[in-house]
């Protein structure tokens, strides 16, 4: 069955086309034109039934952190009057996973799930993909790979490094002691981009900035992070940013001792009034949406969603009031400069804080580049060790 | 770290300070389950009721804006879990140890279920003390910024010694956790000394809860405790039924939690899953150096020994 879709001032956009390249899908998010359609999809999509989708978090979708940042993606689908969406937080990364999808797949009739933490991939996506075949699972952290995994499985991930150097840009201008801190749960690629991207950031306006690092061994202990944020502010460090589940604890704790703060995964200003700087957040509500409107015009869903600013998936909180004009304007400089493509984060020269030259000089990786993926270095000026 | 002023006295003063920061509530939950253990029964529950603490205490907190309301509440629902231990197990043949990992799990899920719009509001927050005035060092000063419930667990210390060691009622105590046969035969009333032991101590416990949520870290989620209410129980056992050894033993355990992110500050990178693990290989390690096949530990309560 096809529905005839008719869409306001999107004149680039194939109706009732089956499939949509992934480079087409990306420029297409980019320009906003699939976002600009909302809610204008005709009487005959919601007569044909509403598209259903189905979210799991892993932890609470109010912690100011990860889950909050699909709870919202969720928010931003759900106000669409012709989606129906149902959520389950706190499920752990275990059989329990299973069930909660077959549950949502023969109780609620979802068509299309959301398993949003890291360990639901492999196995318990894996396991049920098959059994299913007209559901589809997409899941957030993009290790689908087309020669190993099923194809109703696809996987969507943010370049949110992108936020994070824009947040090290400010940190940079705005430290007094040069040291900046950067409490991480566990030294796996993508929280080692972050730290990376965010201390070649600061040193674009400080060439001296140093990025202290505590790894807590785990995504939630408040306890241990709120240790190492009193520990760093100790040893002089006057920019805290954190790669944790919830950054409340550091955040807050940041506030307390009278030091900057940026935060991560959603806007967290509300935790710190005074100190606050900028911080690097998901902006899921834009993929969900887009993936609604894939699946209504029952449009082919791609298997491998990625973008970073450019494309709307991460963002920067607004500033906070304590940041200088010519922080801004640096930032604002570089975002412009992401913004337009071509930009590389990760060019050359780059040393390792070991002195070994990672990145030759005129060599440059692009965004996409699946080598940045595997990153177990950090950069020089990072204090600690992999 | 040549260029740092405070360098390597940083993780003294880090130890120091998070022995007292990180120590409060194993001192609260340990003192509790003491005095539980003295008369004769063993609660635990109490990492339950440190989650039910923690989430009362900043509830309560968040719509009456006093966290000392909060504390008083949070003790309240102490009081409560604890009648509720004391009450199941003054039956015949019902387990002590099983009816408390049932109560754990019931008040861990019930903090959950009722704590959750309270995740994301702030609440305000306990008082400290700042004790660093004469110190022109920031550093010195906020390790020496201290908590107002430090210093009541620190007074509760020497009063639960006195009051085990001579106090008439604490006497009672100690006989029906000794040997309830002899407490009974001298006309006390064991099941009451044990039901208002294990409630005064699932109140310590929940006060200690409300540290964790009103004062350090300070807010309140699912994650808050991380198996502090358990380790606190293991510290009774080394501190030997001891309340003044339950000080000592918390603010070791305190300090050994905060060595792990401070050596990672100054630069010593190594072996930080090592470090962080500190506390956990300190309660093998004094386990199994106190361990004997031949004789139970000093201090144990003669009714564990049967």
């Amino acid at each position: 069955m096809k529905s005839k879709i008719t869409w306001d001032s999107t004149p680039n956009l194939p109706t009732g086309s089956s499939r949509i390249s992934r480079r087409e899908l990306v420029k297409k998010i980019g320009a906003g034109s699939i976002l600009a359609a909302s809610g204008t999809l005709s009487a005959d999509l919601l007569a044909a039934g509403k598209v259903n989708m189905g979210f799991i978090y892993v932890g609470s979708r109010d912690d100011f952190g990860y889950n909050q940042a699909h709870f919202e993606g969720k928010s931003g689908v759900t106000s669409l009057s012709w989606v129906k969406a149902v959520d389950e937080e706190l499920v752990p990364e275990s059989i329990e996973v299973e069930k909660t999808m077959e549950s949502m797949i023969h109780l609620d009739g979802t068509k299309v799930l959301f398993p949003t933490s890291f360990g639901y991939f492999d196995p318990h996506i894996l396991k049920l993909a098959p059994k299913y075949p007209d559901v589809t699972f997409l899941h957030c952290g993009g290790l689908w790979d087309s020669a190993k995994h099923p194809k109703n499985v696809g996987s969507y991930f943010g370049y949110i490094d992108e936020a994070v150097y824009l947040s090290g840009i400010v940190a940079g201008h705005m430290s007094k002691t040069g040291k900046l801190g950067y409490i991480a749960a566990i030294p796996i690629p993508q929280v080692l981009r972050n730290i990376n991207a965010f201390t070649l950031g600061a040193q674009t306006v400080n060439s001296n900035a140093t990025t202290n690092v505590v790894f807590t061994g785990g995504w939630a202990k408040p306890v241990q992070e709120a240790e190492s944020a009193n520990s760093m502010v100790d040893q002089g460090v006057d920019v805290l940013t954190c790669h944790v589940d919830s950054p409340k604890v550091v955040i807050e704790t940041a506030e307390k001792r009278g030091v900057y703060s940026c935060g991560y995964h959603t806007n967290n200003a509300p935790l710190a009034p005074k100190g606050f700087l900028t911080g690097a957040e998901w902006n899921w509500s834009s993929v969900y949406q887009m993936y609604a409107k894939l699946i209504a015009e029952e449009a082919a869903i791609p298997n491998l969603v990625r973008g970073g600013l450019k494309e709307g998936i991460v963002k920067s909180s607004p500033y906070g009031s304590s940041v200088s004009a010519a922080a801004k304007a640096n930032a604002d400089a570089a975002r412009a400069k992401l913004m337009a493509g071509g930009f590389s984060i990760f060019s050359g020269e780059i040393k390792d804080n070991k002195g070994n030259v990672v990145i030759p000089s005129g060599k440059s990786y692009a965004q996409t580049d699946i080598w940045l993926e595997s990153m177990d270095w950090l950069v020089a000026g990072v204090i600690g060790s992999t | 770290m040549a260029e740092t002023d405070v360098g390597f006295w940083g993780v003294v003063i880090a130890v120091l300070g998070g022995a007292i920061r990180v120590g409060t509530p194993f001192l609260f939950v340990s003192l509790g389950e003491c005095l539980t253990e003295r008369s004769g029964r063993i609660n635990l529950g109490l990492e339950g009721n440190l989650i039910m603490g923690a989430m009362a205490g900043y509830a309560v907190s968040y719509y009456s804006q006093s966290p000392w309301l909060g504390v008083a509440v949070a003790g309240g629902t102490g009081l409560l879990l604890g009648a509720i231990h004391a009450l199941l197990c003054q039956h015949p043949r019902v387990n002590h140890i099983a009816v408390g990992i049932a109560l754990m799990i019931f008040a861990t899920g019930v903090a959950f279920f009722l704590g959750k719009p309270f995740i994301q509001p702030s609440a305000p927050q306990l008082p400290s003390i700042g004790l660093g005035g004469w110190s022109d060092s920031p550093v010195v000063r906020a390790a020496l910024d201290i908590n107002a419930l430090f210093f009541l667990g620190l007074l509760l210390v020497p009063a639960l010694h006195w009051f085990l060691k001579y106090a008439r009622w604490g006497l009672m105590v100690r006989v029906a956790g000794e040997n309830a046969n002899a407490a009974l035969a001298l006309g006390y009333k064991v099941k009451q000394i044990r039901l208002l032991a294990t409630m005064f101590g699932g109140m310590l416990a929940s006060i200690g809860g409300a540290y964790l949520s009103l004062y350090y870290p300070g807010s309140w989620n699912e994650g808050l405790s991380s198996g502090q209410g358990l380790m606190a129980v293991a510290l009774v056992i080394f501190a030997r039924w001891n309340p003044i050894y339950c000080l000592w033993a918390s603010l070791l355990f305190g300090g050994a939690a905060a060595l792990g992110p401070s050596l990672q500050s100054i630069g010593i990178s190594w072996g930080y899953f090592l470090f962080n693990a500190a506390p956990y290989v300190l309660t093998l390690g004094i386990m199994i150096a106190t361990s004997s096949a031949k004789q139970t530990l000093a201090g144990m309560p003669g009714e564990f020994v049967k």
